[in-house]
């Protein structure tokens, strides 16, 4: 039984429930790893997030938190004190730009990913894979700006924007096996490619991002389903 | 001396949160009105990602996204502070102020469109407005998540006084006190703190600048249907 009484309703395939397993990591708090099958959603889940009805939901005692950022947040201020490193900046601005890369990231970034990933013809695919080139160029300058020469966004410690970039990265990697193109270009984003190593070998980040063979084969059936549902939308009413 | 300059467009929703936040604290700035047909040489500076107001720019420091900004002043200016001290009480305050900053452009959409479009649009926004009233805790608070002024509040003001505006405009109304009685309770309570009633934009001028954004907005849309 864990000793904080905290509950994570997660998925490994989720890039979002693996943020708050790499929270909880930094911070190091034990918990028990709910593992939700989003076909079949856990009363549990469904009464903890009445809202979206979406992963990830933190329980921490009587108390749910929502949204993988917010809970990021939550976590780092509840165990601010109990020696481990912070994960959101201590100043307001840095806080205020982590906050707006963060949001920049699961806009922009997330969404020409998982658009081009499961994209129904060639040419939405090429249009959403360009939009994704432009967005990792932004975030190379981004990564070299505020790394300062130090291996993560962050600094020497990683922060919150690492931890909500990082958690694409076993999806950058399912793309790399669906288009035969590197998830970073190393000519374009030498520092996203350095920090890709730094992040994954991170003691913090060990073991929780999901092996690419396993995600792939978890992307390829979403991907069909998501086909099968598009037809049925499609198809002319009886 | 502080140096704070807030760079916003009078009729935004989204420059409005800004204004409301830094006048709630007291907290004095040079304000800048944008032309956005016209956008000025420090705004494409200050914000060369989404070149869009409200920007503030904090000592020399930009800072863009209203929520982020007001977050940024609210943690820079603890007067007034938008959010409550206790950890979890800050998360649900943030979940809603992230839930009706995600849905307000949605919210909005009835404006852009007619015909069929705008029916489908207007329930989208009851359906919207009806998570808000059923589960924010407006039944038992005065306000999102307290009884005094939040971060959820300011996301939402928006509705106090534009979104009539466009009702007023496109003729519906959907905060009655019979659909939404806690939201019609919120609507007055919001209204009435000083610093919101003396900070609204005139309603005349508001009427006038947002029935021009329609009729180029049913332009826009009528351009994309290829009869």
């Amino acid at each position: 039984m864990a000793t904080n009484d905290l509950k994570l309703l997660g998925g490994w395939f989720s890039p979002f429930a693996c943020r708050v397993q790499i929270a909880l990591s930094i911070k190091g708090l034990d918990y028990e790893n709910i593992v939700e099958n989003l076909n079949l959603k856990s009363d549990l889940l469904l009464q903890s997030n009445p809202t979206y009805k979406k992963i990830p939901v933190l329980i921490h005692g009587e108390k749910t938190i929502c949204e993988s950022a917010i809970i990021v947040q939550y976590i780092d201020e509840v165990w601010k004190n109990n020696g481990t490193s912070s994960i959101l900046p201590s100043n307001a601005y840095d806080k205020a730009i982590a906050r707006f890369w963060v949001s920049y990231i699961d806009d922009k970034f997330f969404n020409s990913l998982r658009y081009g990933l499961f994209a129904q013809d060639d040419e939405s695919k090429k249009k959403y894979f360009e939009e994704l080139e432009e967005v990792l160029l932004k975030l190379e300058e981004v990564f070299n700006e505020l790394s300062e020469g130090k291996e993560f966004f962050g600094g020497e410690n990683i922060g919150f924007i690492d931890v909500a970039f990082g958690c694409y990265l076993s999806w950058l990697r399912v793309k790399e096996k669906f288009t035969g193109t590197k998830k970073f270009d190393e000519a374009k984003n030498p520092g996203l490619v350095k920090w890709a190593e730094a992040f994954s070998a991170h003691p913090a980040v060990k073991g929780i991002l999901p092996e690419t063979d396993k995600l792939v084969e978890y992307a390829i059936a979403l991907a069909q389903r998501l086909a099968a549902a598009a037809a049925a939308d499609a198809a002319p009413p009886k | 001396m502080e140096d704070i300059k807030v760079f916003g467009l009078w009729s935004s929703p989204f420059s409005q949160r800004v204004v409301w936040t830094l006048k709630l604290k007291g907290v004095s700035y040079e304000y800048y009105d944008e032309d956005l047909a016209n956008k000025s040489n420090l705004l494409l500076q200050y914000n060369p990602i989404y070149k869009k107001v409200p920007v503030l720019v904090h000592n020399g420091k930009p800072i863009s996204e209203s929520m982020v900004i007001v977050q940024y002043i609210d943690e820079t200016w603890p007067q007034i502070p938008l959010l409550p001290q206790d950890a979890y009480e800050r998360a649900k305050a943030r979940f809603w102020s992230k839930f009706i900053e995600e849905k307000s452009m949605q919210m909005m959409e009835f404006f852009l469109y007619d015909g069929e479009r705008q029916e489908r649009a207007i329930k989208e926004t009851l359906d919207i407005l009806r998570v808000i009233e059923n589960e924010s805790g407006l039944s038992e608070k005065m306000f999102i998540c307290g009884n005094t002024i939040g971060l959820a509040d300011i996301a939402l003001g928006w509705v106090a006084h534009t979104l009539p505006v466009m009702e007023e405009i496109v003729g519906v109304k959907f905060i009655t006190i019979d659909a939404f009685p806690h939201l019609h309770s919120w609507v007055k309570n919001f209204l009435e703190i000083p610093v919101i009633k003396n900070n609204l934009p005139p309603h005349e001028k508001l009427v006038e600048y947002f029935r021009e954004r329609r009729k180029v907005f049913l332009a826009m849309a009528s351009h994309h249907h290829h009869h």
